[in-house]
């Protein structure tokens, strides 16, 4: 088996662990953001199986990469990922949302290690990584990146688009952007609250490199993606991913029923068959 | 000894970071929103043009950036106005005071002493809003002495921390050397009839109030509590022990501000008469002497008030 093969193996087997912990955790604690975790599973999956440079072992390394959660929500997937990559046991996923839990509703900044900001209120991770960003040039950590994951619903926060122009202003490449788009937001379809698109013309206007229509169920199209944005050092790169809300378990897909509730009973006992 | 006569506390900020840098012992970041010239930061700009970061109008980004720039391990100085930092109170609130991050706010054209700007320009609720953040210390300078002791106190001071500072030229009134402690009143002068506290802009109408009511035997005690978080409950405490009345003076919204913080303080230990001299409406365009006219916050108003609280005073 080819080095890359390997890799596409272990990352898929990551992303069906991941996806199984997700559900359950979100059942387990009645309340979370299943939705938006499931859509955003395969990339989180493929950035941690290879091009996060983090070591779980020494989660403050100074010279590590910054994954910045800015859709704070969707916390059921990264302490999924983080479990799995070996930051806290897995068995502490069962904490979640619960009392005494470091596994708090929305991201806090330390909790557990391997978070690395504060989230919740949308739109002001990519400013955050922004800040990481210029000061890991300033210490000439040329080889270190920020990578900033943001939903397409969080597009609407104006504070985005102030962090587009000023992350070219300042040049900041090595930063970034990851963009969710399962077409979902809170209330509705994206179509229907808010319309944000064309997302890709908008981050090039602002002077992005960007690739868009990426399929974020894709394995080897994420990791070709992320192959390409680390190559980018004329400016901050913004890749926009098409990916389905809920991927996974059929009744939960495309559906925005999903974003913010929990599975009952019988659902959770047919999702759970369906990520066997 | 200082031989200015008067001087903005905004003036002190871009000096105070200079000297802090040329200590080689911060690591300091200054972000700004456009307003350099106005709050002085500029300056530090002109001489550590790779540690200035201009995020233009957007106190948001530059608020949430400071942040990133403060886990990276340095010391973030963010300035602006302060109604443009009350433009980004949930980024302050999320980014800022709940991971309890090394980023100060130093915010000029605090209170309606911005005057002729009018009222959207006049910041008469930082206060509240500041103290309403956990971990954050609030300080407001009475002169530019007192402004560069704070800024040297935040850059030592783990955390967050929110500084306003005043447009106009105002009196020194320590013209001898800073007497700043943070979370430690200054008294300014003694007295045991009754205490007038004051912080910022009404610390040299307070001083004029109490030369007044000295001229009535009536004496005074002053404190300067320029440091309004965390709150110096042990002056309070012993000046309503002592002096069992006081009058506090603040340009900020009386009900949501020093007096307020020092009432809820009192009610619980020692319930004293007090006298609020504060805000209870927005300004308008005026000379910064007139805007404090117009709002009652005078000396005269002080001694008003006094004589007031005296009366109510138990005996």
């Amino acid at each position: 088996m080819s080095a890359d093969l390997d890799f596409e193996q272990s990352a898929i087997i990551l992303a069906a662990n991941v996806r199984r912990h997700i559900v359950k955790m979100v059942y387990s604690a009645k309340s979370g953001h299943i939705g938006g975790s499931l859509s955003s599973t395969d990339l989180m999956a493929v950035l941690y199986s290879k091009y996060l440079k983090h070591d779980p072992e020494n989660p403050n390394w100074n010279d590590r990469d910054r994954f910045i959660m800015s859709k704070g929500h969707c916390t059921p997937v990264q302490y999924a990922i983080l479990a799995e990559r070996g930051y806290f046991p897995i068995d502490e996923l069962k904490t979640f949302r619960q009392k005494g839990t470091r596994l708090q509703g929305h991201s806090v900044l330390g909790k557990p290690p391997g978070v690395e900001n504060s989230a919740g209120a949308l739109g002001m991770g990519l400013s955050f990584g922004l800040g990481i960003r210029l000061a890991q040039k300033l210490k000439g950590m040329q080889n270190s990146k920020v990578w900033v994951l943001m939903g397409d619903g969080e597009q609407n926060e104006g504070q985005v688009w102030e962090a587009a122009m000023s992350a070219t202003h300042h040049q900041a490449a090595g930063l970034i952007a990851l963009i969710d788009r399962n077409g979902i937001q809170n209330d509705d379809f994206t179509q229907k609250t808010m319309r944000s698109e064309p997302l890709d013309k908008k981050y090039e206007a602002f002077g992005w490199n960007v690739l868009s229509n990426i399929d974020g169920h894709s394995i080897p199209e994420i990791a070709h993606a992320f192959e390409w944005a680390i190559t980018q050092d004329d400016a901050p790169t913004c890749l926009i991913f098409d990916t389905i809300k809920g991927k996974g378990v059929s009744f939960m897909e495309n559906n925005p029923g999903f974003h913010g509730a929990p599975p009952d009973d019988e659902q959770f006992k047919i999702a759970m068959q369906e990520l066997q | 000894m200082t031989t200015v006569k008067s001087a903005a506390t905004r003036e002190a900020l871009g000096p105070t970071l200079i000297e802090l840098q040329n200590s080689g012992e911060f690591d300091l970041i200054v972000v700004d929103a456009d307003l350099g010239k106005s709050t002085s930061a500029r300056i530090f700009q002109d001489t550590y043009p790779e540690r200035f970061f201009t995020f233009g109008i957007a106190e948001q980004n530059m608020i949430s950036a400071a942040a990133g720039f403060s886990v990276m391990g340095h010391t973030v100085f963010a300035t602006t106005f302060a109604v443009f930092a009350e433009h980004a109170f949930d980024q302050l609130r999320m980014m800022v005071a709940q991971p309890n991050l090394n980023v100060k706010i130093v915010a000029s054209h605090g209170g309606v002493s911005p005057g002729e700007d009018g009222a959207s320009a006049q910041s008469i609720e930082d206060f509240a809003l500041f103290s309403s953040l956990l971990n954050f210390n609030v300080c407001v300078p009475a002169d530019v002495i007192e402004a560069a002791a704070i800024t040297k106190a935040a850059a030592l001071t783990p955390g967050p921390f929110y500084i306003r500072t005043a447009r106009p030229k105002t009196s020194i009134i320590y013209t001898d050397g800073p007497q700043f402690e943070l979370g430690r009143a200054n008294q300014l002068r003694e007295g045991n009839d009754l205490t007038i506290i004051a912080c910022g802009l009404m610390v040299e109408r307070a001083l004029i109030a109490a030369d007044e009511l000295k001229n009535n035997n009536i004496n005074a005690r002053v404190l300067n509590m320029s440091t309004l978080r965390p709150l110096d409950t042990n002056s309070l405490f012993a000046a309503a022990t002592d002096t069992g009345a006081l009058v506090i003076a603040e340009e900020h919204l009386s009900h949501t501000g020093l007096g307020a913080m020092c009432a809820h303080a009192l009610a619980s230990s020692i319930p004293v008469p007090v006298e609020f001299i504060g805000l209870d409406r927005y300004g308008e365009s005026a000379t910064w002497e007139e805007a404090l006219e117009l709002t009652g916050l005078t000396s005269a108003k002080i001694i008003s008030a006094c004589h007031q609280v005296l009366s109510r005073k138990m005996t």
